[in-house]
């Protein structure tokens, strides 16, 4: 298994299976406790503010019995100015595994597989990559289809400054899905012609087709800066209100990496909808999450057994 | 200054603006070239075995970072005087965004004094546009040009001026004193928050990128400027396809232009900048292939004048952050040569004699300095570079002359090699030894 995850492209088709399969039979029975990682120590090392993420590691290295650090650059030696590679140094020193990561600077967690020795996981770094957003957003989407080969799905909305749609278009690629971006042309991503997707900025003729429709969070800085003139017109242009939910497929999944602008990019009772699985996408978060440790810190032994072999 | 004379025996000199490519032997006296010719007596003189080697005019940079004052962590003076000489070079143009920032006589005789004092390259300060280079009123051209300094080369190198109406009259008050304006391009709006090149990788990357067009529609200003003013204009870095365009455009209709491209910008992309490592950053960014090659071929024919380095020491502390949050900037003199040698002139795209013009007598031709850049003649100084184009060595950081570590060169091999470096006569660089009088 791989040393780190910094981006899904540290893992092959293979690779995301295997985590996927693994999480399969913790997803099947959440909340039992395994001492796989006994006497491991994981350190969630937060630079930026965030609860399901970190719960959701929290509760996954719990349930693996490892030692959990919680680590947040609020009220540290950070606001003392301490640099990121001395704090990650001094944490290291107190003997931690795995540091999983979560940073404003794109790239943060790049740095940090170069000056500690432990493992390191990406938890979404600045607009560059959420690799595990995009395994748990697999895992979910693989609980209701059977194959991803040619699987439709859309990601609607601010892909420019998105970590989520980064990781999430890079994995379904790897997975086979035919993915299509739609978002208002200011908040495209630089040289999107060469992400090998379909690129979209009128959503309703997209809508009757898809298997999966992604909404991405839409943030009120946008408007700061000029990309779209109000979350108003965002929200009447690019959101998913009933009308727009309603030329879905029987079939279509609806999901958000959370949290949910409701009323901006989804209105708040499509959120409810039976095919929203945007709370089963936080439950399967736990699973991945928990499966992504096992591989990477559980050993040779347990890593071939599977997770009933611990 | 070494009393007896000095014969460099046996070396290929090569000056292309005197026409001459040869086994010539040197002879200096008191600073100056005395004879060249063939098979010139040694007696009395210490004889310097230069078979294998090529002389020629040491090299001059336009736009080197010294630091000193305020940044002596990063670099000094004096560390910096090393690296120059280490690198081939006599001459350097010290940009004027220090702590104070050289925008008054007392800065920029207080480096010009140090630099003296040093002894090993000569150091001309350039004075800031805008005083404080906040991009709000001019500095005082003319205290800074009368001051010992003579200062006669203006920049706020680092920042752009944005304002055309100030950019204007910087270009047209410069007049009074012959000097040129160089104006760092860099349109605020559309480079805000950039980190790096704007493009498939930068999109990639999640990182905010500066486009092409930030850089060009300066240049594309300051080009109509200086036809408006009919001033001197120096275009530093170019690093866009699009800018090359822009000033072979503006040469062509007589504007009075002339551009530098650095050694990175010719040879790097920015598909380095994915290790996200701040190494690679620097403003402008790394750009594209397609923009190396335009880079290149307006070096080869003349649309870029020059080579500079834009030397930018950086603190280790400051360079080893998250990529967004460090500075920009790379160091650049004692690799300059080399890197080019090994990417142009070994690799068949320039000759040697046009990287020498590059990067000494057309620099020192730009920026009016006398003494440097050639020609290698009976009776003009003995302002060297000697070096061996078989060399091959690895550009290992912690052995570099500068104070700081933040070469992108870090681990390649590179070839040719500086041997001696002579300033008027007097070796700076000896065997491949800074001599350093100063310890």
């Amino acid at each position: 298994m791989i040393k780190h995850l910094l981006s899904i492209r540290d893992l092959d088709a293979d690779g995301i299976e295997r985590v996927l399969g693994t999480a399969d039979a913790f997803r099947e029975n959440m909340g039992r406790k395994y001492p796989t990682l006994r006497l491991k120590t994981v350190v969630n090392f937060f630079y930026e503010a965030s609860t399901r993420t970190r719960t959701s590691f929290e509760l996954a290295a719990k349930r693996l019995s490892a030692d959990v650090l919680n680590f947040a650059s609020g009220g540290s030696s950070v606001e003392k100015g301490e640099s990121l590679k001395d704090t990650a140094q001094t944490i290291e020193a107190m003997g931690v595994d795995c540091i999983i990561a979560r940073h404003s600077s794109a790239g943060a967690p790049n740095r940090l597989a170069e000056w500690v020795s432990a493992s390191v996981i990406n938890a979404g770094d600045g607009m560059h990559e959420h690799p595990t957003q995009a395994l748990l957003d697999l895992f979910t989407i693989r609980q209701h289809f059977t194959s991803f080969d040619g699987l439709r799905v859309a990601i609607v909305g601010d892909v420019a400054h998105s970590r989520v749609a980064r990781s999430d278009v890079l994995g379904l690629q790897t997975m086979g899905a035919d993915v299509t971006i739609v978002a208002p042309p200011t908040l495209l991503p630089a040289g999107v012609g060469s992400w090998g997707v379909r690129v979209a900025t009128d959503l309703d003729p997209i809508l009757p087709e898809l298997d999966v429709c992604y909404l991405l969070r839409m943030q009120l800085e946008r408007q700061k800066g000029g990309y779209v003139p109000s979350l108003r017109e965002y929200a009447r242009l690019w959101g998913l209100d009933r009308r727009r939910a309603a030329m879905l497929p029987e079939r279509a999944l609806i999901m958000h990496p959370g949290p949910m602008n409701r009323g901006v990019e989804i209105a708040a009772d499509v959120a409810e909808f039976p095919r929203s699985v945007i709370t089963d996408q936080v439950t399967n978060g736990i699973a991945v999450r928990q499966a992504l440790l096992y591989l990477m810190l559980g050993g040779p032994e347990v890593k071939e057994g599977g997770p009933d072999a611990g | 200054m070494p009393a007896k004379p000095v014969l460099l025996q046996g070396g290929r000199v090569v000056d292309p603006a005197s026409g001459i490519d040869g086994t010539i032997d040197v002879l200096i006296e008191r600073g100056t070239i005395s004879t060249l010719g063939h098979g010139l007596s040694g007696e009395g003189a210490t004889v310097i075995d230069c078979r294998g080697l090529v002389i020629a005019p040491a090299f001059v940079d336009l736009h080197t970072h010294l630091r000193e004052p305020g940044r002596e962590d990063a670099e000094t003076i004096a560390s910096g005087s090393r690296a120059a000489a280490a690198g081939g070079f006599s001459a350097v143009c010290a940009m004027a965004n220090t702590e104070p920032v050289a925008d008054s006589a007392a800065v920029v005789e207080q480096v010009f004094n140090t630099a003296r004092a040093v002894g090993l390259v000569d150091v001309y300060p350039v004075g800031a546009i805008t005083v404080g280079l906040q991009g709000e009123r001019l500095a005082e051209f003319g205290e800074m040009h009368d001051s010992k300094a003579g200062v006669n080369f203006f920049s706020d190198d680092g920042r752009c001026v944005q304002d055309s109406g100030l950019m204007r009259r910087a270009l047209e008050y410069a007049k009074a004193f012959g000097a040129i304006v160089a104006n760092h391009a860099e349109d605020a709006g559309l480079a805000e928050g950039g980190a790096m090149n704007e493009g498939e990788v930068s999109g990639l990357l999640g990182l905010p990128g500066v486009p092409d067009e930030a850089e060009e529609l300066v240049i594309a200003r300051d080009l109509a400027l200086a036809r408006l003013t009919g001033s001197r204009l120096h275009v530093p870095h170019v690093s866009t396809a699009g800018s090359v365009e822009l000033i072979r455009a503006a040469k062509t209709i007589g504007i009075d232009v002339t551009a530098e491209a650095t050694p990175h910008h010719l040879c790097m992309t920015d598909t380095l900048v994915a290790s996200f490592d701040p190494v690679y950053k620097v403003a402008p960014p790394l750009r594209t292939r397609a923009d190396i090659d335009a880079l290149r071929a307006g070096l080869i024919d003349g649309t870029i004048d020059c080579v500079a380095t834009d030397h930018a020491p950086h603190a280790r502390e400051d360079k080893e952050r998250e990529f967004d949050k460090a500075p920009p900037g790379m160091l650049g003199l004692e690799t300059a040569f080399p890197v080019l040698y090994t990417e142009l002139v070994a690799a068949g795209l320039m000759s040697l004699g046009d990287l020498i013009t590059r990067m000494s007598a057309a620099p020192a031709r730009i920026r009016d300095l006398d003494g440097h850049g050639g020609p290698i003649a009976a009776g003009a100084p003995a302002t060297l570079v000697i070096f061996d184009t078989e060399a091959r060595w690895t550009v290992d950081p912690a052995r570099l002359q500068s104070l700081s570590e933040n070469t992108p060169f870090a681990g390649r091999e590179l070839q040719s090699r500086i041997v001696h470096t002579m300033l008027a006569g007097k070796f700076t660089v000896r065997d491949g030894e800074v001599v350093d009088g100063q310890r």
